[in-house]
């Protein structure tokens, strides 16, 4: 059985991968994407622990993850199409109205 | 669990290990969103092939029908419906937060390593009996589902259903 720690260790990279995406990217799709891998990354550690205690209430919690990541990607997509249709930009270096 | 399915465990997780955390890398570094997305789901593919050795097949379905199949062909379709161009890609170049974003990014990781151990090694103890861990079928989550977290589960389609107006509402132009 490959340990816990492995797959933990493993989700941990994937999600620094993600922060970094966030923090380095300008794109407001990649930077999207990159908390979709976070999301992964999340999941993947609930399900490690859930084969290592044996229970399944955390296959549970990724389903509804998974919930709640569609619905953020439905919506977070209909705002992008409507910032680019008002800035035709999607740098978010240009959405700076509301910076203080 | 016989000594060839152990290394075949170790096999595969191996494999998809560095096939997830490549993609990964080259999700956030590519220029051009489109080869982002399809690499977004080839760490996807990979994800759910581990969902699979880890006991879970119901997730590893899903994970491939919800989030490789529809979040990411939403993700694709937004991509080209707003047909960039280079340009739009927009400036790149600011090497000081990139500096810093990957200073900071990998101390970020090794706290996470370190929380990882800490917290691994404070319940090191405990048994656990593989045998007494009945492999999660989709028999047992549909009964947790349904029983347990039936509460949280309508909530959840309550909440696709704002969604989906929400994303009517903002994305057409007049209503």
């Amino acid at each position: 059985m490959v340990p816990l720690s492995s797959y933990l260790i493993l989700s941990a990279v994937l999600f620094t991968i993600g922060v970094l995406g966030v923090l380095v990217r300008r794109n407001i799709l990649i930077m999207f994407m990159s908390i979709e891998l976070m999301l992964n990354a999340v999941n993947l550690a609930l399900v490690a622990f859930s084969r290592e205690f044996g229970a399944v209430d955390a296959q549970v919690f990724v389903f509804l993850v998974m919930t709640v990541a569609a619905a953020e990607a439905a919506v977070g997509l209909a705002i992008i199409i409507c910032l680019f249709r008002n800035r035709k930009s999607v740098n978010v270096d240009d959405l700076n109205l509301m910076k203080w | 669990m016989t000594e060839t399915d152990e290394n075949m465990e170790y096999l595969i997780f191996s494999i998809m290990a560095i096939v997830a955390t490549v993609c990964a890398i080259l999700v956030i570094s590519h220029r051009n969103p489109v080869v982002s997305a399809l690499f977004l789901i080839a760490t996807m593919v990979s994800l759910a092939i581990l969902f699979l050795a880890l006991n879970a097949p119901f997730l590893a379905a899903i994970q491939i029908i919800v989030y490789a199949g529809a979040i990411m062909v939403l993700f694709l379709f937004v991509i080209m419906l707003l047909n960039l161009r280079k340009d739009e890609f927009g400036p790149e170049r600011r090497k000081a937060q990139r500096f810093f974003a990957v200073l900071f990014g990998f101390l970020f990781l090794i706290l996470l390593a370190t929380a990882i151990d800490v917290g691994l090694s404070s319940f090191g103890q405990r048994e656990v009996a593989a045998e007494s861990l009945s492999p999660a079928g989709v028999e047992n989550l549909a009964q947790v589902l349904f029983t347990e977290f039936l509460f949280p589960f309508e909530l959840a389609s309550v909440l696709l259903l704002i969604a989906i107006v929400g994303a009517i509402v903002m994305a057409k132009r007049k209503l």
